[in-house]
């Protein structure tokens, strides 16, 4: 068992752990910066609320569903024009982003726009009330009621992120998964395979710690 | 002054409608307190909620102090709700805000307090009027039923509106904390000379509070006047059950036939108000008639600052004597009703009827 472990590339191991950082997080941060503003408008051009607006949601809606059902794989591919024309590249952790970010945005979106819709239509209502223009309604109210909730979304997005930065490595991305492919799949060394996914699974779970740590701080009922 | 004159709001979904409000026409005072009742689906809600405009009529108009508000521009509209407080059943405070900033960020996101220290004064002095001055910095969680309506009550009235809508504020909570709700409404309609329109199923809300009262029922309004004319003189089959509701012994002086007795002689229901309720209109009776009277039910209460009386009698005697007692009523602005025999014999037809009606309305 040690004699294996000692034939791990270890600097490998922890490069390929950084990337999967890197290719989390950084996508994760423009998927929030996308997704926020794209969740609340899916919200508000819902029927019965302040803009609705039935035809433009539903195209919207239309959309964010397909990129949603697309298979991840299969938008890596598609995407590489858009990566190369973004990012400059389709390859390495610098390749990875346009996808990812493409890819776990939509979700994120559906998933803020159903925290919205989950918190009592009261809230609106009463700031409506109060002759309060609605985007200090959405700064102001809406979005520290939903705070808890968007964390919770952001926690989801990334561990989700995380599983999809192991198939980005398949092509050629990089990091954990590419790792985890490259020696246990295609060399059989199943100790490499199984250290890295080792290291994923505390990567996920350190970032479901985290997020449940700031829910719970945020909430206060 | 609010002036609503052939309000509409019909409902319209696929060929389906639903008329929520019917041909609605009032008038309310400034600096009155105004009660609309009804039952559950009657239209309450929306007709308060056309007052803000968080509902937009189908047609017909509202005033207020002469200008017509339906019509009214984007910005113009909120300023007239920021000029309207509006509470709630459900309180709708933020849950991520503490007390205090459940008061001051309204103000803060209206502009109509821009300077903090200003605004915290305000916060400060509302907290105090609505008694809440050791809980600024807990959160709405921590708080008890009737002290989120408190919050409530504070956030409404930080503008310094002229007009509080109340949508059954009280309604979540038990009758202890409903009173002492109700008191602070009161308080304020006093000392502040805000106009409070409320709404609510519970007509002791409307006895304990409101000085006018409107009656809604699928959309119209049926019955309206002062609370102790509606109160005592209820024209109309719903307004006798919401009565019914909030008084047993009413119940069972409008509806004779649940005493199941045969008197000889007649059967008198006496209503009075005001001045009268301390005279000793009975003793006079007495004094100047030989008729034989018995009390068979009776009770002197207060419809919010109004004493009033109510007395079931039954008078044996000669018709002059009665007559004469009819002129000593009359004489004393008592009103008096002769209940026919034929009602307080009801068949049992009508008493079932009955029964069904009140259960419908108690339901
Ligand atoms: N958004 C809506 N769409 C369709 N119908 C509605 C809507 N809101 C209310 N209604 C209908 O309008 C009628 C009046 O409703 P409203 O909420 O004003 O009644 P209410 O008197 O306040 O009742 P409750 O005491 O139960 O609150 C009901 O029949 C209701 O179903
Ligand atoms: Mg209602």
């Amino acid at each position: 068992m040690l004699e294996a472990l000692q034939q791990v590339y270890w600097p490998e191991i922890l490069q390929g752990t950084w990337d999967t950082i890197l290719m989390t997080l950084l996508p994760l941060f423009f998927t929030v910066v996308l997704g926020l503003p794209l969740g609340i408008l899916l919200f508000i051009t819902s029927k019965d609320k302040p803009l609705a607006q039935p035809r433009f949601y539903a195209v919207t809606a239309l959309i964010v569903n397909l990129l949603r059902s697309m298979p991840f794989i299969i938008l890596l591919i598609i995407l590489i024009p858009l990566s190369r024309a973004i990012a400059g590249t389709s390859l390495g952790v610098r390749g990875a982003i346009v996808p990812l970010t493409v890819a776990a945005t939509p979700f994120f979106a559906r998933l803020v726009e159903n925290v919205l819709r989950e918190l009592d239509r009261g809230i609106l209502e009463a700031c409506q009330s109060m002759g309060i223009r609605l985007p200090q309604i959405i700064v102001g109210a809406l979005l520290p009621e939903a705070l808890p909730g968007i964390l919770a979304a952001i926690t989801v997005t990334g561990v989700t992120l995380i599983s999809y930065t192991a198939m980005a490595g398949a092509v050629g991305a990089g990091g954990l998964g590419d790792i985890a492919i490259r020696y246990g799949y295609q060399r059989f060394e199943t100790t490499v395979l199984i250290v890295s996914v080792v290291f994923l699974v505390i990567l996920v779970n350190i970032m479901e710690w985290a997020g449940q740590r700031l829910v719970r701080h945020f909430t206060h009922w | 002054m609010i002036e609503i004159s052939h309000l509409n709001k019909v409902w319209r979904s696929g060929a389906r409608t639903v008329t929520a409000l019917d041909d609605v026409s009032l008038r309310i005072a400034a600096g009155s307190i105004f009660g609309i009742i009804g039952r559950s689906g009657a239209g309450k809600s929306t007709l308060l909620r056309t007052l803000n405009l968080l509902e937009r009529p189908t047609s017909g108009s509202i005033r207020m102090d002469g200008q017509e508000i339906t019509t009214l521009p984007h910005a113009e509209l909120l300023k007239l709700r920021q000029q309207t407080g509006m509470i709630f059943q459900h309180f709708n405070l933020l849950a991520a805000k503490t007390v205090f900033d459940n008061i001051a960020w309204p103000l803060k996101a209206t502009g109509l307090i821009r300077d903090a220290g200003a605004r915290r004064a305000r916060v400060l002095e509302l907290l105090d009027l609505v008694g809440l001055s050791e809980h600024a910095d807990k959160y709405p969680a921590q708080l008890s039923g009737g002290q989120k309506q408190r919050v409530g009550i504070a956030r409404a009235l930080a503008s310094r509106p002229k007009l509080l809508l109340c949508d059954e504020a009280t309604s979540a909570l038990d009758p202890e904390t409903t009173q002492s709700i109700l008191a602070l409404l009161a308080d304020i309609n006093r000392t502040l000379g805000l106009t409070i329109i409320l709404i609510t199923h519970e007509m002791q809300v409307i006895r304990d509070l409101c000085d006018e009262v409107a009656v809604i029922e699928q959309g119209r309004i049926i019955e309206q006047g002062s609370v102790a004319d509606i109160f005592l003189h209820p024209r109309h089959d719903v307004t006798r059950a919401l009565v019914a509701q909030s008084d047993p012994l009413l119940a069972t002086i409008l509806n004779p036939s649940r005493l199941g007795v045969t008197l000889p002689g007649l059967l008198v229901h006496l209503t009075y108000s005001g001045e009268t309720t301390w005279q000793p209109i009975l003793s006079q009776i007495c004094a100047c008639s030989p008729a034989q009277i018995s009390i068979l039910q009776g009770e002197v209460s207060m419809l919010k600052d109004t004493p009033y009386g109510q007395l079931l009698l039954g008078i044996q005697g000669e018709a002059a004597d009665v007559a004469q007692i009819f002129n000593i009523l009359d004489e004393h602005q008592v009103f008096h009703e002769i209940i026919p025999a034929r009602t307080h014999a009801a068949p049992p037809a009508e008493a079932s009827e009955d029964t069904e009606n009140s259960e419908a309305h108690h339901a």
